[in-house]
């Protein structure tokens, strides 16, 4: 990032700077970000040997490149440090705070050293002397710390003293410093010479004093240590290449180039026959997408880049607040796309801030609410199904609702009566409202006005969302959810005015085709659409008029798709919809970068370019400046009464006899495939899509695959694979209390439900998906088929949706297990308290108030009476990651919800397996 | 001191003249420095951009890069190409700031070494909007050719 801003400004200026301070500059801003967070590292653990020595080399690095460099100031600034630090480093002076801010001070006055020269091109003018004259009285023990007694002479190691021959002893237990490292002994302050010129040819100087020897001489075994460390990390570093942002993204717009190109000889392809380009053809199709995935991986760094300045920011606030405060940093490594991380890393810190200042609470007030002094402050970084999840948990003392209630009223953002019939969550949600703040003082740190509703803003921006939990007097919960990489997106291709668009997948909940025949139509008030999408009126906004677009289309067949931002749910009407594609997403020439509608353009596997719409700029560009709750009352109402929660169906007709029905949360797309490019490979039906083979099948022998040009297509993806239903026509989606009859005969349903008054059948996609695809069953493991007795085994299912938990409890009595059917996990944390067991837990994994994985983590706690119990996960849409990370928190076994067949055999398993242990 | 004054020699002799290449819009000649010409193109699908200035035609795509296209009538206030007359636009390709931008003329010529007694700074009688994204005129045989000053062009449109 430093190389590229430095390239940016020698462009701007014409400016020349030395190609080796640049790559200093580089090398020493990493190293000082590094240092940052070691020293505070330190402050807590004094005597760690390892991290003394490795402040102490990082320290020795740049005043040694200094030297090297000419820079005069910035190597006294160091040296001095240094020296210090050797001391620590030594073992005969003990860390103390106010040492570390002696030590940061000297950081800072580096840092800002550091930043004149990237200026200016040369270190600014300044004086030190005041500071190197403390680093200087505590190097020579006079800064009146009683324990600091001069250097240290009198200090000498045991069995140097028992020896026989102290002197000889003394002298075998002093390592040979390294010739580079020589210039470290000479201790006199005024000496500017360059290093190794003192070294080599003032043997005099570099002979010696009495003192110096010892402030050198470190522990044997602790030299060995660090020497052993430092060979380790020379290994890695020579594995590891430094290259210029700039050469990646040119290697990454090459890539997309290729993809695009792939892409087009494959167009062509499919028009062909069999040729003999298929083949090395599909070579090359493969080569090309693995080489996309290894360009994608050189952008992802870890996480912890982005916090590697919180441990400091929370020492120097814990210092100026006078508050105890612990950082735990879990998931550092998760790795997220470098532009990403750019564009969180300033929200991030803002947060972090933000809990330690309002979050958690002063030392007496914690003791007298019952907890630790120290407050805790939990930065928690990990994958969940092509998103990172950061999560900033405190233990302070919550939001407090009253407080928030006031301050809405006050600023006029909601009425009493309005806040009487909202949750406290929906309360909550204030904060990220523009002027918002709940500190009761401004303290230097937060509480200047910009705070979470920037944030939010920030975060938005990227794709991302941000929830909150808050318990008065318990602490609070943000949790982050951000696309993976913003470099390639899935995007719906629409047009408007003659001209196509990109729309980011992510941001649309569903299409709608709304045309006077068949009766969905926009209605009007004042001018402005609208429309009735089930018991919500859908507010409307034409693409067409928005972008000033004209043209003669004027036909009465609309297509709205329903786009939602948070909890913001609109419709955007366009002319025509295409397909969706994967497409890399370039930023937009300067000269635009005013129009908040576009956020990227892109080059289409045709060789056009079109623009990505802004999801958000379109919601601003509406006139709807605050969206962080508008629509979200209606939302929670539609969730009411228990148990009887609506699930979401997508209705569809195939073959003879009664109309289909399958939760939409199980399909991953819609899609319309031309028949006449359906293939046949040994027998089976399958076709080309998204440059992989999709095995197709049908509902039954009565739906023919040809009877139509273009059929619709149910797509459901599991892991890698992907699997095409064939039907004859897609009917509607309908969000009903479904009451699911089992039915145990008919092949390939679930049983039946009244679904808009008529009897449905519910299709059970399992079935489907083992006779496309034989791998997917073994995946999910059917070996071992022994039989377990099932008879009054007790097993605990957890699943938030009604339907699931209706359709498998029968599933599982009928196998003849003894059921216990909970809605959430919470509840069955409540059971496990009054001391119930099970033999088995079968949890759903995506749950609102707790998700599966938090759960599993709950179960497998220590003294939890349930530690040993099996669990298994349900899943709609599993990916590797999710696989990975549920094992991890505690599941054994992972399965797709809609497979029953692996359900049972997996459920017996699970306890056949647990009865070999017991 | 030697060294000095040789690059100072080597400077006049590279300041004598100047290489440009000309482009036609309408019956007016232009000129740009040839060494800020990355491509000259034909005619190419440009793809509009809605609510953007005039000036900004659209972009398009060079090779995997999308390339802003400029349309230099509009930005020397000049009435857009006559299609009819069957001309076919051509497209100069710039690089300014790290981004492409496609300069829309009417034509391309030869590329011309100039001596710098024939130029001369903008005269004060210029066109205004032309004063301001032009650097000065060369005196031809028979025409006076005005050099565009392309960072300058493409600063206004910011």
């Amino acid at each position: 990032l430093i190389l590229t801003n430095l390239h940016a400004f020698r462009r701007e200026k014409g400016f020349f700077m030395d190609d080796l301070i640049t790559e200093f500059l580089t090398e020493t801003n990493e190293s000082l970000a590094a240092l940052d967070s070691d020293i505070v590292r330190l402050e807590q653990n004094p005597n760690d040997r390892e991290l003394l020595s490795g402040i102490f080399r990082l320290m020795h690095t740049i005043k040694g490149t200094c030297g090297f460099l000419g820079l005069s100031r910035l190597e006294k600034v160091a040296h001095h440090a240094e020296n210090v630090l050797g001391r620590f480093r030594d073992g005969d002076l003990l860390v103390t705070p106010s040492y570390v801010t002696l030590i940061l001070e000297s950081l800072d006055r580096i840092k800002m050293i550091i930043s004149g020269l990237e200026e200016t091109g040369s270190e600014p003018q300044g004086d030190d002397s005041v500071l190197i004259e403390k680093l200087d009285a505590v190097f020579e023990g006079r800064d009146g710390n009683p324990d600091n007694g001069t250097s240290g002479v009198d200090v000498i190691p045991d069995h140097v003293k028992d020896a026989a021959d102290p002197l000889q002893a003394l002298f075998d237990s002093t390592p040979v410093l390294p010739q580079e490292e020589w210039h470290t002994i000479v201790t006199v302050p005024e000496d500017d010479a360059p290093e190794t010129a003192s070294a080599m040819e003032k043997p005099a100087a570099a002979t010696p004093p009495p003192a110096a020897p010892k402030a050198e001489t470190p522990a044997p075994a602790a030299k060995a240590g660090g020497d052993d460390h430092g060979g380790k990390e020379s290994a890695l570093a020579a594995q590891s290449l430094r290259v210029n942002v700039d050469v990646l993204e040119n290697l990454m717009t090459l890539v997309s180039e290729l993809v695009l190109t792939r892409n087009q000889l494959l167009q062509i392809m499919r028009s062909q026959k069999d040729t003999e380009f298929t083949a090395p053809l599909q070579r090359l199709s493969h080569v090309v997408s693995d080489l996309q995935e290894g360009v994608m991986k050189t952008r992802m760094q870890p996480v912890g880049n982005a916090w590697t300045k919180l441990p400091r920011i929370i020492r120097d606030l814990s210092i100026e607040l006078g508050k105890k405060i612990d950082l735990e940093m879990i998931g550092a490594e998760t790795e997220l796309d470098r532009q990403i991380l750019d564009m969180i890393k300033d929200p991030l810190t803002h947060m972090v801030r933000n809990s330690a200042d309002h979050g958690v609470e002063m030392p007496a007030d914690r003791v007298k609410a019952g907890k630790p002094e120290t407050g805790r402050i939990v930065l928690r970084a990990y994958h969940e199904g092509g998103h990172i999840i950061i999560e900033i948990t405190d233990d302070g003392k919550g939001l407090a609702l009253s407080k928030i209630k006031e301050k809405a009223i006050k600023n006029g953002l909601a009425t009493e009566d309005e806040l009487a019939n909202m949750s406290d969550q929906q309360i909550q949600q204030f904060i990220f409202r523009a002027g918002f703040s709940t500190a009761e003082k401004v303290t230097s740190v937060s509480g200047r006005g910009v705070g979470m509703d920037v944030v939010r803003t920030n975060i938005e921006k990227i794709g991302g969302s941000i929830i909150l939990k808050s318990v008065e007097g318990k602490g609070s919960t943000f949790l982050i959810k951000i696309p993976l990489t913003l470099a390639i997106v899935s995007a719906l291709i629409v047009e408007s005015g003659g001209e196509r668009f990109a729309i980011p997948q992510l941001a649309v909940r569903e299409l709608v085709l709304a045309s006077e025949k068949s009766g969905v139509k926009i209605e009007t008030v004042k001018g402005t659409p609208f429309f009735r999408l089930r018991d919500q009126l859908l507010p409307l906004v034409s693409l067409k008029e928005l972008l000033g677009l004209t043209s003669e289309d004027n036909n009465a067949t609309k297509y709205i798709i329903v786009a939602q931002i948070g909890t913001y749910q609109f419709g955007i009407i366009v002319d025509r919809v295409f397909d969706t594609e994967e497409i890399v997403v370039k930023p937009v020439t300067r000269l635009l970068k005013g129009i908040e509608l576009f956020s990227g353009n892109t080059i289409l596997g045709d060789g056009s370019v079109i623009m990505i719409l802004d999801p958000n700029g379109l919601v601003k560009a509406m006139g709807e400046t605050d969206i962080a709750d508008a629509g979200g009352g209606a939302k929670q109402e539609a969730k009411t009464g228990h148990g009887k929660e609506k699930t979401a169906l997508l209705l569809f007709g195939a073959g003879n006899g009664a109309p289909k029905a399958v939760p939409l949360a199980l399909v991953a797309r819609l899609e319309e495939v031309e028949t006449a490019k359906i293939e046949y490979s040994s027998g089976k039906a399958m076709i080309q899509y998204r440059g992989q083979l999709m095995p197709l099948v049908t509902f039954d022998h009565t739906v023919d695959m040809h009877s139509q040009p273009r059929k619709p297509v149910l797509v459901f993806t599991d892991e890698t694979s992907t699997m095409g239903l064939v039907v004859d026509e897609i009917v509607d989606i309908t969000e009903e209390i479904v009451d699911v009859q089992v039915s145990a005969n008919a092949d390939g349903v679930v049983g039946s439900a009244i679904i808009n008054g008529r009897a449905t059948d519910v299709i059970d996609i399992g079935h489907f998906i083992r006779g496309a695809n034989k791998d997917w069953f073994k995946r999910h493991g059917d070996e071992a088929f022994g039989e377990a007795s099932s008879i009054g085994r007790r097993v605990l299912l957890v699943d938030d949706s009604p339907f699931f938990r209706n359709m498998l409890t029968p599933l599982l009595k009928v196998a003849g297990y003894n059921v216990t059917t909970l809605e959430n996990p919470l509840e069955a944390l409540q059971m496990r308290e009054t001391g119930e067991k099970f033999d088995l837990i079968v949890s759903d994994i995506e749950m609102p108030k707790m998700n599966g994985f938090e759960f599993a983590k709950k179960v497998r706690e220590e003294n939890s009476l349930w530690k040993d119990i099996p669990m298994v996960a349900l899943t709609s849409h599993s990916t590797q990651q999710d696989i990975e990370h549920g094992m991890d928190v505690g599941f054994s076994r992972y399965i797709a919800k809609f497979d029953r067949e692996t359900l049972l055999s997996t459920i017996n398993q699970a306890l056949l397996s647990r009865g070999g242990v017991q | 001191m030697s060294g000095l004054g040789l690059l100072e020699k080597e400077d006049t002799a590279a300041a004598q003249s100047r290489e440009l290449l000309t482009i036609m819009i309408g019956d007016q000649i232009f000129g740009i420095p040839i060494l800020q010409v990355q491509d000259v193109l034909g005619g190419q699908k440009i793809t509009r951009i809605p609510l953007a200035p005039r000036a900004i035609a659209g972009s398009l795509n060079l090779r995997g890069r999308i390339v802003t296209a400029i349309d230099v009538r509009a930005c020397l206030g000049m009435p857009p190409l006559d299609k009819k007359e069957g001309a076919q636009e051509m497209s100069v390709v710039v690089e300014n700031g790290g981004e492409l931008y496609s300069l829309m003329i009417d034509s391309v010529g030869d590329v011309l070494s100039l001596p710098y007694r024939d130029y001369e700074k903008n005269p004060a009688t210029l066109d205004p909007q032309w004063r301001s994204v032009c650097q000065g005129i060369y005196r031809l045989k028979g025409k006076l050719l005005v050099v565009l000053d392309v960072p300058r062009l493409l600063e206004q449109l910011n």
